[in-house]
């Protein structure tokens, strides 16, 4: 086994190990969020929407709320793990070790798509007790979630290396990740909305990932796969790039 | 071959501080080397940038012939780093601590468990290997940290400060530890307020202040310089007062005098002219540290200069 193998099993168990220990704080508060977006908005107003793109109100917003979970949790997971070993200052241990930067990115990252994935995971069970869901592309669905939690992942890196205390860890969630899941078509169509504001929304980058992965699971997408993907790809190399060099600098990381 | 070699080492901090003003310092493989100077000399400094954790402005750094600018990754793997604050995480158990760490320079968990077993007894910590590493004690988790600098094996350990806060029993059993190692072949730089420890441990001596090394030579040597050294007597109640002729001393109250000797002369004849005035004496003592005594003079001489 190779010594950087070696390096990246261990980040990432460190970084498994940390997100299960505390379970209560991490598996379970996204669960019974969304199986109060289930009931409230699937089953008691949903009910009273109607159809939405040829599909009942709960299977349209489904995928949605998936995916809100996993971006939300693949980026706090990073996010709070990676400057709270800033702040603790263990993050020492691999600064003064031979581990390649990709490799510490490696160890963060995966640790928060594996939670992202997790979490995304409890919640398409829980969904299971308010809608049959049924998989229209299954390469699709886990490429998409794939690409998403990895480009959320280094989100959440970027903005631990540039954190310098913990209120700056929830800013960006909440006055940007969550304004722009909400507006990034989880709980409508695109196509509901006048033209000048379906070219606004275009801006927004969750809503490629949400539209790709609702075509995972109902063959439907406002927006074409290609121009879906190519911009999540581009997004996720952007913020490696940026998360590399940073991290190669030392930037928020040596004085 | 040398195990560290620093050529015009400057640091300058955003703020404009500079904290190294271009050392140059050589430590031998198989030394135990003292870095020693006051609170913001730049020995932590020193060691953040040899260790990685501080990027320097200007000069070189050579561990075991790799230079941290080419061969970053073969520097790495030759130290071994105990730094001054504890920095692991606190909730994880203590072995996790150690396996992790060793995990971070390719150790197969399989070695690093035989190997953290080792250190651990060594270290008095394998009983404690399942608790949480926040749970220990002040010197059990220094002695936690030396422990996980070693989890690789390092040719070169570095410590800064790694007895602050602990017990002189505690101390001594690290001192045991790390005298041993250094016998073993691993060559150990130290940094420490307490100068008795660098007396007894060290070798060599590196003095440094406001940035500059202001001495850099065998302890044997350094304290060769010291020509004076005042010891205190402990006298037997009821002792007479009396002066030592040939001898600078000062009675401090009624059972102990302090006598100022030159390094020439003799302690014999405080002892008979003691003798001859009926004084009992019942012990002696250095009045202050050999060492604590030339550091002071050199870091003042060096201030005023």
């Amino acid at each position: 086994m190779s010594a950087n193998f070696i390096a990246l099993k261990s980040l990432l168990t460190k970084e498994v190990s940390r997100f299960t220990r505390i379970w209560l704080q991490t598996l379970v508060p996204p669960a019974v969020t969304m199986s109060l977006y289930f009931v409230i908005f699937g089953n008691l107003i949903g009910s009273r929407i109607g159809q939405m793109s040829g599909f009942s109100y709960m299977e349209f917003i489904v995928p949605g709320l998936i995916m809100m979970s996993v971006i939300t949790n693949s980026y706090s997971n990073v996010a709070s793990s990676f400057f709270s070993s800033k702040f603790q200052h263990n993050v020492e241990e691999l600064l003064v070790a031979p581990v390649p930067t990709w490799i510490i990115i490696a160890g963060y990252v995966g640790g928060g798509i594996t939670r992202g994935l997790l979490v995304g995971l409890i919640v398409t069970l829980l969904s299971l007790f308010f809608v049959d869901l049924n998989i229209f592309n299954l390469g699709v669905l886990v490429v998409s979630v794939l690409l998403t939690s990895t480009l959320f992942a280094l989100g959440g890196l970027i903005n631990a290396i540039l954190a310098k205390s913990f209120d700056d860890i929830s800013i960006i969630p909440n006055f940007v990740l969550t304004p722009l899941t909400y507006l990034g078509g989880v709980f409508y169509s695109l196509t509901l909305l006048p033209d000048f504001w379906q070219g606004v929304s275009k801006a927004n980058p969750i809503v490629y990932m949400i539209n790709t992965f609702r075509y995972g699971f109902l063959g439907v997408s406002d927006i074409p796969l290609i121009y879906s993907f190519t911009m999540i790809i581009g997004f996720v190399v952007i913020l490696f790039s940026i998360a590399y060099w940073m991290i190669s600098r030392g930037i928020g990381l040596r004085s | 071959m040398k195990a560290l070699v620093i050529k015009d080492l400057a640091k300058t901090y955003k703020g404009g501080v500079e904290a190294l003003k271009g050392i140059d310092l050589e430590v031998e493989q198989g030394d135990f080397y003292a870095l020693l100077g006051p609170n913001g000399a730049g020995k932590s400094t020193t060691i953040g940038i040899i260790s990685s954790l501080v990027n320097k402005t200007a000069g070189t750094v050579e561990v075991f012939g790799h230079s941290l600018d080419n061969a970053l990754v073969q520097a790495k793997q030759q130290i071994g780093l105990v730094p001054q604050e504890f920095n692991f995480n606190q909730f994880e158990t203590v072995l996790q601590v150690v396996v992790n760490q060793a995990g971070y320079y390719g150790v197969p968990r399989k070695l690093a468990i035989e190997r953290a077993q080792k250190y651990l007894t060594q270290l008095e910590l394998w009983d404690k290997r399942n608790d949480k590493s926040r749970e220990l004690s002040g010197g059990m988790k220094r002695r936690l940290m030396i422990a996980r600098a070693l989890m690789h094996q390092p040719k070169l350990l570095i410590l800064d400060e790694p007895t602050a806060g602990v017990d002189i029993e505690l101390r001594r059993s690290m001192w045991d530890f790390l005298q041993q190692l250094n016998s073993e072949g691993v060559t150990i730089i130290l940094t420490t307020h307490y100068l008795e420890e660098a007396e007894m441990l060290c070798r060599n001596i590196g003095i440094i202040n406001h940035g500059v090394i202001v001495q850099n030579t065998s302890m044997k040597a350094l304290l060769a310089k010291l020509n004076l050294e005042t010891f205190v007597f402990d006298l037997a109640p009821n002792s007479p007062s009396c002066e030592l002729e040939g001898f600078v001393s000062r009675r401090i109250d009624e059972r102990s005098i302090e006598v100022d000797v030159d390094r020439d002369s003799e302690l014999n004849g405080i002892f008979s002219q003691f003798s001859a005035h009926n004084i009992k004496v019942l012990s002696m003592r250095n009045k202050a540290n050999r060492l604590e005594e030339l550091f002071i003079n050199l870091v003042s001489k060096e201030a005023t200069q």
